[in-house]
């Protein structure tokens, strides 16, 4: 199990740090938000998860995606714009999709895909089916109209729904408390009649545990909705490869118990060097193969443009 | 004897043919399932499909649209009902962010079948936030379907192929359309996409109504004939995809055009229409051209100004008769009590 949760977070972690170093050559014409710091929940939430069942994301959804077994080939030669990408080159690196791992997208405005997940949960209670939705979303988010809304409907019809707010504290630059007057925010979803808790600090394992045993009480029928708010933190800036201190709005010793705290370097004194050494090779070729398919793709037809505006 | 239904009803059939027919159907919307059932389009449907089909929800137009898009990703068809075109604007996001874009935003891989049904109201004091069409938001984004039937015909065919659609269509109904009554065919039956229908042929005037304003266009054209003027008149039915060719060739054969919208003529579907008409005849053929609409202001509720806002036949019929004899007559016909508005009551 340790080897398959260290698996993981190298993977996001390198595939991230690889994007960062291709980025200065312009390769990469997209915006990237990247998921240092915060692959912990996605990883942790993903594992307790079926193929089936369905996860939507946000902006910040590489490691979403990854984590929910998104093909890694098409998302890098989706960032760089290539016919062979997720998307065909026309999502980019804020709209990932794999339908057959159950990633149904991520949209670049703040709270968007939230009721889609709801209505997505709403359509597979009527169908009794045993799958379940999962909802990502960050600490901007639960100050849109449309999340209100949101967990007012999955708490009304109960619907099999898990919601996530990764909560990094920043809205772009700005801190949670200077837009928030209750920060409390799985207190305040309490009030809709949602079952909710607050998992602090990264902590990968006891988010994999209450997420899992929320899973399996949806699947054994308990009544829906669930909702965790899990404390994450944003290592790069809001959009791009580098380091962000510089800009003043946080400083560098908020970030040090973060990094102190990385379960990505927690995991790896929990696995045997050799074990270890075999994955993080595995992983970086897997890795270098994907840049290359990306690289070697073609880009989409002219004729591109015009098609799949409508669905026949 | 003709079946004849009233556009609620025709709506209403549609529904229920489509449900009965398609499981994925499924219908929600603010007061869907209230006694009143959207002024009875959605009537019985709550007891024949049941409550998981046929829902009421919270006001909460964001987050419902949102929900719909979710539902159409799953498997479903959803058709979710506004009571007023003016609450739409606040799904606005759900609409043109989401579902006009994922099907072309994500390879093709997931598109939204979903209808939007909404209503446009018109005197006994609507007012600003009652009474605006706005069909042209819609008309302007690519990957939106955009409908306004006038007839009750129309309305249950354009209803069906809506529902079959796999992309999304804003459906638009005007509430004294809903009054209406023709010729409706038991059966199931779609009008397609994209094709206009000549309701009026004539050689002199070209007048393009759209939704209510058919209405008005044909009263207009009747007021033509008594001063010797044929009129052809042009019900667009769908605005995206529109039929442009049916109207220019109608143009090309009248040389004159006037395109009455029930909506501002800033930006809107008729200065769409006129442009593209211009577009396509430019170098073959001089025309002359005329758009009516709302009166650029917001619409009032009191009466006598309400009526100041809007075009009606004789209005329509005045333009075109200038339009067609090159004066400025300032003609105006006297009123025929046979074209006289149906008259709205309340008390909605």
């Amino acid at each position: 199990m340790n080897a398959k949760i260290y698996r993981s977070l190298y993977r996001i972690r390198r595939v991230e740090e690889e994007i960062g170093k291709v980025y200065p050559t312009d390769k990469i014409k997209s915006p990237v938000h990247l998921s240092i710091g915060q692959e912990a929940v996605s990883v942790g939430v993903c594992l307790a998860l079926d193929s089936q069942d369905i996860v939507f994301g946000t902006y910040r959804g590489h490691a979403l995606y990854l984590a929910k077994g998104g093909n890694l080939k098409k998302m890098i030669a989706e960032l760089y714009g290539k016919a062979t990408g997720c998307a065909k080159g026309k999502g980019g690196s804020m709209h990932l999709i794999d339908v057959a791992a159950g990633v149904m997208g991520e949209s670049a405005i703040v709270g968007t895909t939230i009721p889609q997940a709801v209505g997505y949960a709403y359509a597979l209670k009527i169908k009794r089916s045993s799958s379940v939705v999962v909802s990502f979303f960050g600490d901007g988010a639960v100050e849109e109209g449309v999340f209100h809304e949101s967990m007012n409907f999955a708490a009304l019809k109960k619907l099999p729904i898990i919601f996530i707010c990764e909560n990094n504290f920043y809205a772009i630059h700005t801190h949670q408390m200077k837009r928030q007057a209750n920060p409390k925010i799985w207190e305040r979803v309490k009030s809709y009649g949602i079952s909710s808790e607050r998992i602090v600090g990264n902590d990968l394992f006891k988010i994999y545990q209450h997420v899992g045993n929320a899973v399996k009480a949806l699947r054994s029928g308990k009544l829906g909705p669930i909702f965790f708010e899990c404390t994450t933190y944003r290592l790069k800036e809001h959009v791009g490869p580098n380091e962000d201190y510089y800009l003043g709005y946080r400083t560098r010793e908020e970030a040090e118990p973060w990094l102190k705290n990385d379960p990505l370097q927690k995991l790896a004194l929990l696995i045997k060097s050799k074990n270890r050494q075999e994955i993080e090779k595995e992983v970086e070729k897997e890795i270098v193969e994907a840049f290359a398919y990306a690289e070697k793709s073609p880009f989409p037809k002219g004729s591109e443009l015009f098609t799949e505006v409508f669905k026949d | 004897m003709k079946r004849n239904l009233t556009y609620v009803e025709a709506i209403r059939e549609a529904s229920d043919q489509e449900m009965d027919r398609d499981k994925s159907v499924i219908v929600f919307g603010l007061d869907v399932d209230d006694p009143k059932a959207i002024q009875g389009t959605t009537e019985g449907l709550l007891r024949k499909y049941g409550a998981e089909r046929v829902f009421g929800t919270p006001l909460s137009e964001d987050a419902m649209t949102g929900a719909a898009i979710g539902m159409a990703l799953a498997g479903f068809r959803p058709i979710h009902i506004h009571i007023r075109m003016d609450f739409i604007l606040l799904a606005m996001n759900q609409l043109i962010n989401i579902a006009a874009k994922y099907n072309y935003m994500y390879g093709g891989q997931i598109n939204i079948p979903l209808v939007v049904r909404s209503m446009i109201g018109k005197s006994w004091g609507q007012g600003a936030q009652h009474s605006q069409s706005l069909y042209s938001f819609f008309m302007h984004v690519p990957g939106l379907k955009v409908v306004a039937p006038t007839t009750p015909y129309d309305a249950k065919g354009c209803l069906i192929t809506a529902i079959r659609d796999n992309n999304p269509v804003i459906y638009i109904e005007h509430r004294i359309l809903h009054f209406q009554k023709g010729y409706v065919p038991k059966k199931l039956y779609t009008v397609p996409s994209g094709k206009a229908r000549i309701t009026v042929k004539g050689k002199d005037i070209t007048l393009v109504g759209i939704s209510y304003m058919q209405i008005e266009c044909q009263r207009a054209a009747r007021y033509l004939e008594g001063a010797g003027i044929k009129a052809e008149v042009i019900d667009p039915i769908w605005l995206s995809p529109l039929d442009i060719d049916t109207i220019v060739a109608s143009v090309n054969k009248t040389g004159r055009l006037i395109v009455v919208d029930n909506d501002w003529t800033t930006c809107g579907a008729g200065s769409e229409i006129v442009s593209m008409v211009l577009e396509k005849l430019q170098g073959k053929r001089v025309i002359k051209v005329r758009r009516l609409g709302f009166a650029p202001v917001t619409c009032p509720p009191t009466p006598p100004l309400e009526k100041l806002f809007y075009p009606d036949g004789r209005g329509i019929a005045s333009v075109a008769f200038d339009l067609v004899k090159g004066g400025q007559s300032k003609w105006v016909p006297d009123e025929q009590i046979d074209l006289k508005e149906i008259e709205f009551k309340g008390p909605f």
